[in-house]
Order: C-alpha cells, then structure tokens, then sequence
C-alpha cells in the first residue's frame, strides 16, 4: 500500500537517508556540518539528534580525510554516506576517489567491496559564489569502478538515494541543488530494491514523442519538459528521457528512442566538452547513425570557469537554448 | 654520521647497542622481559628469512621475472619487531616495502610478488592475515588505516579488557609520507576520534632521491605532539626497541587511549627501487657507515654472546631462508599470463552494462582470429 507525500528533493533525499539509517545499522553519514546544523542545505536535517553523533558525523573539515577514512571503514562492513558540502570542494577528495575508492574492489581481486556513497550538490542557478555552481560529473565517470547518479524529481531522489546505498559499488551521487526545493509526490514505500535500482542504470522516458528526442538528467530534466511542453503548441513532439545515470550510461534506451524520433539533443549543465553529452552523441552515431536524420546536438556549459552568479543564466542551457536546437535538428 | 634536524640521532629509544649489548630502559626493557630465546629467535628467523627473500626478489628482477622489486634491506628489525608486538586479529596497512611485516603476518611470500611480476595488482586476501594490500601511492592508506580504526571503535572491540577482542591498527608509512596531506589528514581524524591506530614512520632517510631534510626540519616523531598525539622515537635497526614501543604504542589503542606516532630511524640499504641509483645521490661512506650498524648482526651478537644462537638453530634458519628463496623463485617463474578477459574481473561488483559490453566485444574480436574450423 503507497504511502505518498508530497516533498522537496532535499527533503525526499533526508527521508531515504533516514530509511537507510533505520534498516542498516552499519550505515553512517558522515560531512562537514551535517550534524546539529543538518547539512548548509539541511538535507540531514535531524538525523543526528535522532540517530546520534556516531551514525550522523560531524567530520574535520578535509574532505580526502573524509573519503579515506570511509573507505577504511567500508573495508569493515560499514557503508558510510560522505556528504561533500559542494561540488567544487571535492577534489581534495578526487584522489581517494578515483585512485583508491574506485579501484579498491578491482585490485583486491574481489575481496574487498567498499559500499561508500559520495552526496554531491551540484550545479548552478542559485545565484552563488565561485565554487559553488559546478558540475564535474564526467570527470567522476571517466573512472571506471564508480557509478554516478543524479535524480531529477523527489521520488527518484528518494529511491536512487536508497539504492546507492545498497549498492556493493562505490556511488558518486550528484543532487541538483538548484531543485532541492521544488516539490513532488514520493512514495515512502518504495525501497532500494524497487525500480530504484533501475535508477543507478536505467534511463527513463518521462515523456513520449515522436519528432525529437531530448536526453538530460538531474537539473535539465526540468528544462527538457519545459521545452517539450513549449515545442507541442508549435506543433513538435518532443520525447524526453532522464539518463538518471551517467555510469553506467543507457544508451540502449536513447537509441530506441532515436530510432523512432531520428533526432538527438542532450542538455546537461555541465560543460560540453568531453561531457556526457559528447560520449552520448558518439554512441547514438556509432549504434544508430542510419535512422539519424540530424547530427546529435548538445547543449551546455561552455569551456569557461562557472562565470559569476549575474551572467550565470547565460552560461546554463535555459528554456531558449534547448527550443533553438530542437529547431535546428528538425531544419535537417 | 652525527646529523641535525630530522636526522639527529638522539632521543632514540634503543635496548640494544650495534654492537648486541643489552641497555636498560625504564620504560621500555619492561615490555620485553617476557621475551624468552625461543621468542628472540623467531625475530632473528624471520629477519634472516625476509633478507633471503628480498635478496632472491632483487634477483629474479634481474632475471627479468619481476617487473620492479622495492629491497627492504637494512629495515628488517623496525619491521618485525613492531610486526612481533601484533595481535592476529589486530590489522595492518603496509605500504609496498613491508616485505618483513608481512612475512611475520604469516603470509605466502609468493604471492607478494604477483603486484612485482605484472600479474595482479594486489596478490592476496587482505582478510586473510588482517593485513591490506601494498598502497603505492604514498600516504593515502595512513586515511583508511584511521577508518578501519573508527569502525573497529563502532564494533566495540576498543576497551574491553579482553586481549582476545581489543584490537588495534597500524599504519606502517615512510618519511617522505609525512610530507602528504592525507598522512596528516589521518593524524587528525585519528586524534579528533581517538582511533586505535599506531603511526608507525620508518625514517629510512631517504624518499628515493630526497633525503628526509627535505620533509621536514625537525625529528619527524615531532608531528604528533601538534595533533595531540604521543609520539615516540626508536632506534629502527633494533629489533627489541622497535617491538617495545609498538607494543606500548598498541596497548594504548587497544585500552582506548587513543592513537600513537612511532618513528623507527633506520637506514634504506638498498636502492628505493631496481630502477634505482643511489649512487647518483649519496655517499658510499654513508652505505658503509650504516652497513656497520646492520639489524640483523645486531641481534646475531647479542644471540649467540647469550648462548641463544646454536650452530644447530642457525643451520636450520639457514636452511629455512634457502627453502623459502626456492619457494618464491619456483612460483614466481610458473605464473603465467592472466586471461586477457581478467581485466574485466571485478571492475565492479555488481552488473555494469558498459564493461559487460566491452568485456564481449574483446572476446569477440580476439575470437575472430582463432582459426577457421576452431582450435
């Protein structure tokens, strides 16, 4: 029996963390300022006070002392939750993660499984300081051993947040800080072993058509549906898929999409090149290059630092950008 | 030799001289008196077994059978009289050159040699013998050492009073770690969580070319006292000494007292690696210097002058070394290729599409030349 409220993304993601830390008692969160303060966007809002100050961490501020120190726990059982408080402080980090997190279980032959979730609030919009806007997921999905997520709606964040944790694999595991509050009904029943699972690697069609498909995932799967709604009354069919997942990626169900809708767009926030939207764009042409009616297009941030929060709307792929390059894969 | 800073040799914790004389220690000769023959014999066993070991590995990197050898020579006593003070059930972080801690972990030296050979990048079950794979990069296990510490305090197993159940951790690093940020990280959140892990430091003077001057100006044991933790300095080519404060240093972790730096001064003998040249960056009176101070002479003098090194015992560790040279050389040399497809093994743990993808595209293609009509 469902038991749906409707919740923010952030408060969704507090709640899958609770349900973890209710079910596993060898799940620990641990960050800067997650404790009493509940995290600088309150996602672990009172789990201290109710889990207590060993569950729910408060850590020195260092964030490779962080990620290090959960590995160390994670080879003993644990599965610790390392929140980093934003995206442009984690690579201090990036050593641990890519060099030792994510080989741990390859060279130990199989050992060794080192179940450790790395939070991530990225992306832009919030009008922020440098530092803070970022968007470095491709450089965590170059790294084989890691899988990396980012939901889109409450549900999704309630259930992907469920299922990293469960995962036996390392999980970089990016939140669009710019949707943290925008609200959506999740069901409180659904469990890491439900479609959430499907979230660490499949993609889902969240909306069908047949002129134009549009890839994107955690803060431009908004913007996708806004473009597909927009592109209608001008009489376009736009078909929208969330990646929810960026490693693994699921090409299979872009292709089958592109087959029907013969035309690719992929937005993300991040810039586009060497992004996800380029290795998405080389394995549509390399699965499906006969259906193609247009080349695939991305949109994107460029190959700028994240420009300062006044012009920051002109760096993000908006409303606009998306409708302009659906335009221009149907003009072929 | 006499030197300054990071490299001064006083304040050195030593209950046996380079000549093998006995020196009384408050502190310190108390936490060996158990320590009968039979059990100063099982050290000087293993420091003869881990030379021969090392000597036969430098060798078969020689031959051309190992990719690289890293010699542990001359830091043989720093390394098992701290691995002598080990618990079983405590659990070990080495780095790469830990060639004497893990012989006295009891593991099959062979398999150390896979990582050397090409042939696996780890070699053995770290659950096995509580002691983890080599790190290569520097300082960044001294981090999961403290993390294995905090979950050890979260099993309880920290205070109980029960030898069977305390356990502790040991991190085992060189000088040129304490330079990185994760060996200081590690201090830190091993102090501001009172971990049960022992920092254990052998200065072997040298991080490949850079002497230890060029990490820090003043003894490296000096690092703990800024974290808030105690921190000893040993005499590393004393095997008694080494395994005395290490098994303060534990005794403390396990009762709940908290995490310890250690630094053992030793000499690398040898090369830092078989791509290695010393003699580009230091001096042969030093080499000779600091072969005259040999650990494991060292020990000899002081077994054989207190009658507890018989020609019959050293004939038999003798011809334990040799066996174990053997052991390694016939392994070694009968471990083949990998399946090409083992890259594939374990990248993640549970169903990735791309490398499932990736692992049969190769097989295909490596299948598309066997020859028509199948082999």
């Amino acid at each position: 029996m469902a038991v749906v409220e409707r919740l923010t993304v952030a408060k969704a993601i507090n709640n899958g963390l609770r349900r973890a830390l209710e079910t596993d008692p060898k799940v620990v969160l641990m960050g800067e300022d997650i404790g009493k303060l509940g995290g600088v966007f309150r996602v672990t809002e009172g789990l201290q006070k109710d889990f207590g100050a060993e569950r729910v961490v408060d850590s020195p501020l260092a964030e490779s002392g962080i990620v290090g120190t959960a590995i160390g726990m994670a080879m003993r059982g644990y599965r610790p939750v390392c929140e980093i408080q934003f995206d442009g402080f984690v690579f201090p980090a990036f050593d641990q993660i890519t060099t030792q997190l994510a080989k741990m279980h390859y060279r130990s032959g199989g050992a060794l499984t080192v179940p450790v979730v790395i939070r991530i609030p990225y992306g832009g919009g919030i009008g922020a300081v440098e530092h803070h806007s970022e968007s470095p997921e491709a450089l965590f999905a170059h790294t084989a051993g890691l899988r990396v997520v980012s939901p889109a709606t409450p549900q999704d964040a309630y259930t992907m947040i469920q299922a990293a944790i469960a995962s036996p694999d390392p999980v970089i595991f990016f939140e669009p800080k710019g949707r943290y509050w925008e609200k959506g009904d999740v069901d409180l029943t659904a469990g890491p072993d439900d479609d959430a699972v499907a979230g660490l690697g499949l993609a889902r069609t969240v909306r069908t058509g047949q002129d134009v498909t549009i890839a994107a995932y955690g803060p431009t799967v908004a913007t996708a549906l806004k473009a597909a709604e927009t592109a209608a009354t001008e009489g376009t069919s736009v078909e929208v898929i969330d990646l929810r997942s960026i490693s693994p990626l699921d090409s299979a169900t872009v292709t089958a999409s592109v087959r029907r809708t013969r035309r690719l767009v992929v937005v993300h926030e991040a810039p586009v090149f060497f992004g996800a939207g380029a290795e998405l764009a080389a394995r549509v042409t390399e699965e499906c290059f006969y259906h193609l009616e247009a080349p695939v297009l991305r949109v994107g941030g460029f190959h700028t630092p994240y420009p300062v929060a006044k012009i920051e709307h002109d760096y993000l792929p908006g409303l606009d950008r998306v409708l302009d390059a659906v335009d221009r894969v149907l003009a072929h | 030799m006499t030197q300054h800073g990071p490299l001064a040799d006083d304040g050195l914790v030593q209950l046996l001289t380079p000549s093998g004389e006995r020196v009384e220690h408050p502190e310190y000769t108390p936490r060996t008196s158990h320590l009968d023959g039979a059990a100063l014999r099982a050290m000087y066993r293993d420091m003869v077994l881990v030379r021969a070991f090392d000597t036969e590995a430098t060798a078969l990197q020689r031959q051309g059978e190992l990719g690289l050898w890293a010699p542990c020579l001359g830091q043989e006593a720093a390394q098992i009289g701290s691995a002598h003070a080990l618990a079983k059930h405590d659990y070990v972080f080495p780095s790469y050159r830990e060639h004497g801690v893990l012989l006295s972990r009891g593991l099959d030296m062979a398999r150390v040699l896979r990582l050397f050979r090409g042939v696996d990048h780890g070699g053995w079950d770290p659950t096995e013998h509580n002691t983890h794979l080599y790190t290569l990069v520097i300082g960044s296990h001294a981090l999961h050492a403290t993390g294995y510490a905090m979950a050890v305090q979260r099993d309880g197993l920290v205070g109980t009073g029960d030898p069977g159940r305390d356990t502790a951790v040991v991190a085992y690093f060189g000088d040129g770690a304490t330079a990185q940020g994760d060996t200081n990280e590690a201090l830190v959140f091993a102090a501001v969580n009172n971990a049960p892990v022992v920092f254990f430091c052998q200065n072997n003077q040298w991080a490949i070319s850079e002497p230890t001057t060029h990490q820090a100006r003043v003894p490296l044991a000096q690092r703990g006292p800024g974290f808030g933790i105690p921190s000893v300095r040993v005499d590393g080519n004393d095997v008694l000494a080494s395994y005395a404060v290490t098994a303060e240093a534990l005794e403390r972790a396990r009762s709940g007292g908290g995490p310890t730096f250690i630094e053992a001064f030793t000499y690398r003998m040898g090369a830092h690696t078989t791509s290695d040249d010393p003699t580009k960056y230091r001096s042969a009176a030093e080499e000779e210097f600091w072969r005259q101070r040999d650990p494991i002479d060292r020990l000899r003098a002081y077994l054989v002058a207190a009658g507890e090194l018989t020609a019959e015992h050293t004939a038999e560790i003798d011809t334990a070394a040799q066996e174990l040279a053997e052991h390694v050389r016939r392994e070694t040399k009968a471990l083949g290729r990998p399946e090409t497809t083992s890259m594939f093994d374990h990248v993640y743990a549970s169903e990735h599409q791309l490398v499932a993808a990736e692992r049969e595209w190769l097989t295909q293609f490596e299948d598309s030349f066997a020859p028509a009509g199948g082999a």
